[in-house]
């Protein structure tokens, strides 16, 4: 059996005298679609930010793609393939469209020996992300030009850009229209389908029961249910804490 | 040899009643900064306004400071209003705070020294009061009233200002705002207003510790930048925003400073604080009694 | 324009220029102009790290006066080396000439820009700005008791009779170094702007949490802003001591750098080489008027309202107000830096 991708080890975190994760144990299979739900302060982002070095978790280990972790600042867990998309968009607003999705290239692509990065290569690399999301002809806006759907866009396109082995996607299809979700969670499919394996964390229940091959529910810091998502929704613990709201 | 135990206790002694005042210095910076969040390094400005309208007010009709800086609390709770509309309007609202803002109160602390230089001269300006030059004696202890008594009106004020914080409404509301500006709307209260009155009664307790001031010591215009290492030293090492942790960290630079100064020299004293601004800052932001 | 063709034209303009105001046969030309170039290297040199990263620096001064003392230094050991060493090798200690005294009080002052940093980005913005007022005042104090350059007395430095440059006075000498050095800066300024480095720092100023997740190391960038921003200033520190003949605590540290050194840029427009440039030619001008018609408090004054009032009604300085006025431009200069990433 190969190792997962992802191990998360009794992971832990407390602000002051709350307890945000009490002992998270979760685990990512290499090509895995993971969907991550439960109710809005349950913890999911602060799991997000733990995985991805913003936080760091005071107990507990995350190994991913088997470097451990616990000390490793966010942009090093980026350059060894762990990219995240924030919930609430954060474009750097003095860059064009096209550039902040230079950045990533920039930054990450380049150091990867794995991923072709020439100049042509990220550049061409830049023009087909922004073709992914739809945002090619606005390219030379700036992200203030552009409507929240297109931010949230943008949001996705910069974590895909650094050609990432997971992608963690916290919360980008809220607000969008039914025919949208339906695109995002296709071009979500389509990554995983060229390797990239991904953590959904969602409230709309459609996209999440159509794109999970797995699902695990956090509730109050704690997990309470992991495992096939026809089998989670139906469990009466998960209806009650989330689903039944 | 001889260990100096009495210069030592003296300046233990010393420590105590300067950093008393120190706590009364910072308290302001306490609530702007360390409660909500607005780096007003403008701060030590408002204390040496306070410093020189207490100077005034001295000369021409013979009042005690700490009556006059009571007279003129008004006076700071209103300018400290204007200047908070402004800083709202100017950069809260637009989300711009971090460059523009401090870069705005260093405009302020820059111009109020300059026009204090224009309008005072750089000449050392100091109080007369009756108590200013007695000294209490107890066999080789020396306790200078014009230690003590700002030491007990900063003890007043602090724990005036805790109680205020801790037991009134508007005050519960001021700690509130820092942690939930949301939660508290929903409970009928106007963050924006809330903050302002928190801000006013910083810039309020800027007029007491310029009238304390000028007690302690003579003052000419840039003594005020001497302060903004201390104050923000004592604000970080005190947990920022806690008032006992504010008065702990005041005592114990106080007494720090004034052994360095009593073996060392005086001289030596300004770096004493910003050096431990920077230890704090590298090795334990989070204070002494730190989160 | 590549960079190297940016400065071989800047050094040509910057040389007729030179030799321009030479023929006006005006010695006091060149003393106020001294000053004006002091400006527009600390000007720049505060922007790398406060208008490209974000991050706002107090204690320019204390930078400035770095360069300013290790020049000091490096003037009195001779003497220092003559009383405490044999003959033979106090001989070889001399007065290195002042370009390399530029490139000591660059290396000195970014060491402790380094230092600073290291100690205190990790933490937020504010907490920097204000450990580097503490840098000054500690940095102030330590001078001030140091008595090896004259303590708060001061020290005198001496200005060599004639200049190492054939047909020009020491002033005039003191000037087109300066002259070079702004050429320097200014180059690295707009070099930095067009590069990966740049885009990096654009990440940090917009939002330092996104930058980490997209890849950019912003620790290691941040120390790259303070090393360099620190350095320039030493270097524009480093001659000073000639130029002013006598050298205290107390202007060296002075107040007016500090001020000068934040609201040159953010008066100008932080966002390019160009507002540094701009604020500091114009605010050192208008001081020199006003400390020599009125008084050099209130020129002071004036720098300080200025910052205040741009401070709140134009945030993005004389070229934001431009570059609103005239909105196409911001979008041909974006156009332009994309293609300039793609081919440099």
């Amino acid at each position: 059996m190969t190792a997962p991708l992802l191990k998360i080890d009794n992971v832990g975190k407390r602000f002051g005298g709350f307890v945000a994760l009490d002992g998270i144990n979760l685990e990512v299979a290499r090509g895995e679609r993971l969907g991550l739900i439960g109710p809005n302060g349950s913890g999911k982002s602060t799991l997000v930010n733990c995985m991805s070095g913003t936080l760091h978790n005071e107990t507990g280990t995350v190994t991913f793609d088997g470097h451990p972790m616990n000390g490793l600042l966010a942009h090093q867990r980026t350059h060894l393939g762990l990219a995240r998309s924030f919930q609430l968009p954060r474009p750097f607003h003095s860059l064009s469209v096209a550039e902040n999705i230079r950045v990533p290239l920039l930054y990450t692509v380049r150091q990867r020996r794995d991923v072709p990065h020439t100049r042509e290569e990220l550049e061409h690399r830049c023009h087909e992300v922004l073709g992914l999301v739809g945002l090619e002809h606005k390219a030379r806006k700036q992200p203030k030009d552009l409507t929240q759907v297109e931010m949230r866009k943008l949001e996705l396109a910069r974590a895909m850009a650094a050609e990432p082995k997971l992608l963690i996607a916290d919360e980008a299809m809220a607000g969008l229209s039914e025919s949208e979700v339906k695109d995002i969670v296709a071009l979500l499919i389509a990554l995983n389908e060229r390797g990239i394996t991904i953590i959904l964390i969602e409230h709309i229940m459609t996209a999440v029961m159509s794109f999970s091959q797995r699902l695990a529910v956090l509730v109050s810091g704690r997990k309470i249910a992991d495992g096939d998502p026809q089998d989670v929704i139906r469990d009466p613990e998960v209806e009650r804490a989330y689903l039944g709201q | 040899m001889d260990f100096p135990v009495e210069l030592l206790i003296n300046a233990l002694i010393a420590g105590i009643l300067l950093g008393g005042f120190y706590a009364a210095v910072t308290v302001g910076i306490s609530i702007s900064f360390g409660i909500l969040d607005i780096v007003n390094i403008a701060h030590p400005a408002f204390i040496i306004l306070g410093s020189y309208i207490a100077y005034i007010l001295n000369q021409r009709l013979g009042l005690d400071p700490i009556l006059v800086s009571i007279l003129v609390l008004p006076f700071f709770y209103y300018l400290g209003s204007l200047v908070y509309q402004v800083y709202y309007l100017s950069f809260e609202k637009r989300g711009q705070e971090a460059l523009r803002g401090l870069a705005f109160f260093f405009g302020l602390l820059f111009v109020t020294e300059v026009v204090l230089i224009l309008v005072f001269g750089v000449d050392y300006r100091y109080v007369q009061a009756g108590y200013i030059d007695t000294t209490l004696r107890f066999s080789f202890l020396d306790l200078p009233m014009r230690m003590v008594v700002p030491f007990v009106i900063s003890m007043i004020l602090v724990l005036g200002l805790q109680l205020f914080l801790s037991k009134t409404f508007t005050g519960r509301a001021i700690m509130a705002v820092a942690q939930d500006q949301l939660a508290l709307s929903l409970m009928a209260a106007d963050p924006i207003r809330i903050k302002r009155i928190a801000f006013s009664i910083s810039i309020a307790t800027a007029a007491i510790a310029g009238a304390l001031l000028i007690i302690i010591q003579p003052v000419e215009p840039s003594v005020g930048r001497e302060y903004i290492g201390r104050v923000f030293a004592i604000c970080v090492l005190g947990g920022m925003g806690s008032l006992p942790g504010t008065l702990i960290a005041a005592l114990l630079l106080g007494i720090v400073e004034s052994i360095t100064s009593t073996f060392y020299g005086p001289s030596w004293a300004p770096a004493v604080a910003f050096g431990f601004l920077l230890i704090t800052l590298a090795v334990r932001p989070s204070g002494i009694l730190g989160r | 324009m590549r960079t190297w063709q940016f400065f071989l034209v800047s050094l040509v303009i910057a040389l007729a220029g030179f030799m321009g105001a030479r023929l006006l046969q005006n010695d006091y030309l060149f003393f106020a102009g001294y000053v004006v170039l002091q400006f527009i290297v600390l000007a720049t040199a505060w922007n790398i790290l406060g208008g490209y990263c974000g991050y706002v620096n107090f204690g320019s001064a204390a930078f400035f006066a770095m360069g300013a003392y290790t020049t000091v230094v490096m003037t009195k050991l001779p003497a220092f080396a003559n009383r405490h060493f044999p003959e033979e090798i106090a001989a070889l200690v001399g007065i290195p000439p002042i370009p390399v005294l530029i490139l000591l009080g660059g290396v000195i002052a970014g060491l402790v820009g380094l230092g600073t940093g290291y100690l205190t980005l990790r933490l937020r913005g504010v907490f920097f700005a204000i450990a580097t007022l503490a840098l000054a005042v500690v940095l102030q104090t330590l001078i001030v008791n140091w008595d090896f350059v004259g303590g708060s007395r001061g020290a005198y430095v001496i200005r060599p009779a004639t200049a190492p440059l054939f047909g020009i006075n020491y002033i005039e000498y003191l000037f087109l170094v300066m002259l070079v050095l702004v050429v320097v800066a200014l180059t690295t300024a707009r070099a930095i702007e067009r590069s990966r480095l740049g885009y990096g720092f654009a990440t940090i100023r917009d939002d330092e949490l996104a930058a980490e997740a997209s890849g950019v190391p912003t620790l290691k960038l941040k120390l790259v802003a303070t090393t360099l921003s620190g350095a320039f200033m030493g270097m524009a520190g480093a001659p000073f001591p000639y130029y002013i003949g006598f050298l205290e605590p107390s202007s060296a540290f002075g107040l007016a750098y500090a001020v000068n050194a934040i609201a040159m840029p953010m008066i100008g427009g932080t966002t390019s080489w160009v507002g540094p440039l701009l604020g500091a030619v114009l605010l050192g001008t208008l001081q020199q008027l006003a400390t020599v018609t009125i008084s050099s408090a209130v020129s002071l004054l004036l720098v300080g309202l200025l910052l205040v009032f741009f401070v709140i009604i134009a945030p993005n300085g004389l070229l934001g107000l431009w570059h609103d006025y005239f909105g196409r431009k911001h979008k041909t200069e974006d156009e332009s830096k994309t293609a300039a990433v793609k081919t440099s």
